[in-house]
């Protein structure tokens, strides 16, 4: 293009190059105006100190928490030898062998007064202790004579065990833990003595001395994956997702991480726990009955509903009161606002008043938030999904008016007429005149509503209305159902993507494909 | 048609006809009969079901109901006002129910802003904040989702289902992982809100995009413009109208959202509200609703005006966007 043809180009289209100046300016201006909004909410709510302020570390493990799960062996250091014992609830079920965590028995000496309750544990090759014999443990060396067995699988190898009297130490000869190796794969692993651990990551091992009155001592500089507070303290050993260990003067608290959601179908109390699924199958069509009162079916299906770590039952029941919540209170609202809708609009009914009335009633049922009405009826019906329907109903009423309304307003006056000239009455004007026309149109509004209100039923449940909101906001409160907290939104999400495909088919149906 | 003196009789054919149509009504009555029958069960299940899991039960609550409404009025009509405004109250009795003064924020020694305003402010401004981040997002994630800009499949498959989980995610539980790290607060509501808006506008945005005519995308191609210079100099200026009235309308929806959100935790005016409808305190609720349903109402007009004058008619379409 030579010079002669731009200037040409440029005289002839002189609006285009030669804006004014404001014209020029305004996207420069409005993008500092917005950057200078977002610099003002920066210091507003001082967004830099929140986030920095924030417990990023914990983030991790809530996230890591959806879709996994911790067991969390501890490690007591017993004179000269270790106890192996799990948390009362553990997903492995009471008196657990797993085989990452792998045991070496010796017969070692000890004085009986504080080795009673150790001594009487170290049954099997595995750690012996069920969480019962962890607890006796504790009550035996604080109590000398109330001496309880072990029970379960911990009960047979064991020594005689003397009764000695608390005064005199008697030496005893028994069989207990000496090592203990936990591997946290990869090669990863944990091994720990009597006064000494040995922690290796990625080739890397870390030997921590455990010292009498002194506490925990590193030999060498601690690595970047383990951190000391102050000498003789704890040492918390992170091995990323795998787990950490804390290292103390008398114990090891191992906490190893798996993928998955455990004990999903059954928890630990149940018979099923722990088989198979062709053994589950097995027994529920073709073994004995378990329980002579029930059938294995029922007790399957019960046990199932009343998982105590999943409440598939009672999340199911939560789900389905949200279901019902938006159903409900779209239709009953759709009903509603069906007729008062033909007394608002000013074509249908020529009434100034009662349109202007009825309009000014949608505004505000629409206006004072879905948020006031479920706070309000949950105050007058007490927490439930009535409080939640009655929250839809309200605000959905409002709305729907002012959408059916509007429809009214935009029919096509012909049909009216020719039904009219008839001779029809003025219900059958209505029926066979106005209604054909605006049924598919209010019958869309309303399904997109209902898909919609699905997902708002959820979050009103939150503060009272019932439903799966609130049974999602309880379990995030107390910050260790996060797992909980995955398979409910997953559940939620399944319907909302459902009903999304039924009330998008539906409407297809009614008003094609342009009615999005 | 042929007919005889005695009767109107059809043709075959006529009779032909007569049955097709018979049958079609039949079919089509049987269906709607099937229909309100299928919607009647559903309805009568879902109010027993409802009602029979509620705390309390319909029909017993009913008559309390009012009584529920009469504890709402306060004591006199000028203490609404005293709360709105933080002005003292003769009843005070150094109680929260009428510590209106409190809450008062100064900017000097006499003015102030009075607490309820000041939380509205803050909601508003969460809002307003959600909407410009989910806009910003929404505005780069659109162009990689639409049809008709993007060639590559599998990325936009990609970019579009990402936003359908931003979108389905219920917020509620984002703003719960963000309170449990960052603890109570607006910063929480804001990430909340703003993930669901991408989700919401990026959507909406694509669909916008793939309805524009391309044929200044043609001629700038023709011209050897690479990518970016074809959407930002034929796309954009197509559809900026169309975001900004969807962005203003995602505005009203997020002043809601971020109300509720504020209810659960996220600070604001949602908080105010919750505490002071369980707290009982008649005149602080009442004069939160009223600036409330004030605020809404208000953000409604502005918006649906400046929708009016950027796309017209159009702006009034249905569809709030979910």
């Amino acid at each position: 293009m030579t010079e002669a043809e731009t200037n040409a180009l440029v005289a002839r289209h002189a609006d285009v190059f030669n804006r004014p100046l404001t014209e020029r300016l305004r996207g420069i201006l409005i993008a500092a105006g917005i950057s200078l909004y977002l610099v003002f909410a920066w210091w507003l709510f001082a967004i830099g100190q929140v986030v920095s302020g924030g417990n990023w570390e914990i983030a991790g493990a809530y996230l890591a928490d959806w879709v996994s799960y911790e067991v969390r062996p501890n490690i007591d250091f017993e004179e000269g030898a270790l106890t192996v014992s799990f948390p009362r609830f553990s997903p492995l079920g009471d008196d657990p062998k797993p085989d990452w965590l792998v045991t070496e028995t010796a017969m070692v000496e000890r004085r009986a007064a504080a080795g009673a309750g150790a001594a009487g544990q170290s049954g099997g090759a595995i750690s012996g202790a069920g969480f019962l014999g962890a607890l006796d443990d504790k009550a035996a060396t604080k109590t000398e004579e109330s001496f309880l067995g072990p029970v379960g699988g911990a009960a047979q190898a064991l020594e005689p065990q003397v009764e000695a009297p608390a005064t005199e130490p008697v030496v005893i000869r028994a069989e207990a833990v000496v090592r203990a190796e936990v591997s946290l794969g990869d090669g990863n692993h944990i091994l720990i003595e009597p006064e000494r651990v040995a922690l290796t990551r990625d080739g890397e091992t870390l030997v921590l001395d455990i010292e009498r009155n002194v506490g925990v001592v590193a030999q060498g500089a601690l690595p970047e994956w383990a951190s000391q507070r102050a000498p003789g303290a704890k040492v918390i050993v992170r091995f990323g997702f795998a787990g950490r260990a804390e290292v103390e003067d008398d114990e090891v608290k191992v906490r190893r991480r798996f993928l998955g959601w455990e004990n999903f179908v059954f928890d630990t109390r149940s018979p099923y726990w722990g088989k198979p699924a062709s053994e589950v199958l097995r027994l529920v069509f073709l073994g004995e009955r378990i329980e002579p009162g029930r059938s294995n079916l029922a007790l399957a299906w019960d046990n199932i509903l009343n998982n105590s770590e999943w409440q598939h039952g009672d999340v199911w029941l939560k789900l389905l009161q949200t279901i019902v919540m938006a159903f409900a209170g779209t239709v009953l609202a759709s009903l509603l606002a069906f007729p008062l809708a033909f007394a608002a609009a000013r074509n249908i009914t020529p009434n100034r008043l009662a349109n202007q009335v009825l309009k000014r009633i949608f505004d505000l049922l629409r206006s004072v938030d879905m948020l006031i009405w479920a706070l309000f009826f949950t105050r007058a019906f007490g927490p439930g999904p009535l409080a939640g329907i009655s929250a839809i109903f309200f605000t959905d009423t409002g709305t729907f008016g002012k959408l059916y309304s509007e429809a009214l307003e935009n029919i096509d006056d012909k049909q009216r007429e020719g039904v009219r000239s008839v001779g029809a009455s003025p219900a059958s004007v209505q029926r066979f005149g106005v209604v054909p026309q605006v049924l598919p149109v209010f019958l869309s509004q309303s399904l997109y509503f209902w898909e919609s209100n699905t997902r708002s039923a959820t979050i009103i449940g939150a503060v009272g209305a019932g439903g799966i909101g609130l049974k999602l906001w309880e379990a995030m409160r107390t910050n260790q159902d996060w797992e909980n907290v995955a398979y409910m939104v997953l559940l939620i999400l399944i319907v909302v993507f459902v009903f999304d495909s039924i009330s998008t088919a539906l409407r297809h149906r009614l008003i094609g494909r342009q009615g999005g | 048609m042929t007919t005889t003196t005695r009767s109107p009789l059809l043709s075959d054919a006529g009779h032909a006809v007569e049955r097709h149509w018979r049958e079609l009504a039949g079919r089509r009555r049987l269906y709607t009969i099937g229909g309100l029958l299928f919607m009647v069960l559903a309805m009568s299940g879902s109010l027993w079901f409802a009602n029979e899991s509620n705390a309390g039960k319909f029909f017993d609550r009913l008559p309390y109901f009012f009584d529920f409404a009469g504890q709402m009025v306060p004591r006199d009509g000028w203490e609404i006002w005293r709360a709105l405004f933080d002005l003292s109250s003769p009843y005070d009795d150094g109680s929260l129910k009428y510590n209106y003064p409190d809450g008062r924020i100064y900017f000097t020694e006499t003015l102030y802003l009075p607490e309820y305003f000041y939380k509205m402010l803050e909601t508003i401004n969460i809002a307003l904040v959600s909407t410009l981040v989910g806009f910003g997002f929404g505005f780069v994630l659109c162009f990689l989702a639409a049809s008709n800009l993007m060639t590559r499949r599998w990325l936009r498959f990609f970019v579009r289902r990402f936003m359908e989980v931003l979108r389905a995610f219920p917020e509620i539980v984002i703003a719960g992982f963000f309170l449990a790290i960052l603890s109570l607060g607006a910063v929480p509501a804001i990430i909340a809100v703003s993930i669901h808006t991408i989700g919401a506008l990026g959507k909406m945005f694509f669909e916008v995009v793939e309805n524009t005519d391309m044929k200044a995308e043609e001629g700038l191609r023709a011209a050897g413009a690479n990518w970016i210079e074809r959407v930002w100099f034929a796309i954009v200026p197509q559809v900026m109208p169309n975001f900004l009235s969807y962005a203003l309308l995602r505005l009203e929806i997020n002043v809601r959202a971020s109300t509720i959100i504020g209810a659960v935790g996220g600070g604001g005016i949602g908080e105010a509200l919750r505490l002071s409808i369980s707290r009982n305190h008649e005149a602080k609720t009442l004069a939160i609703i009223l600036l409330l349903f004030c605020t809404v109402v208000a953000v409604d007009q502005l918006s649906a005006w400046l929708r009016g004058r950027l796309v017209g008619k159009q702006a009034f379409a249905f569809g709030r966007g979910a």
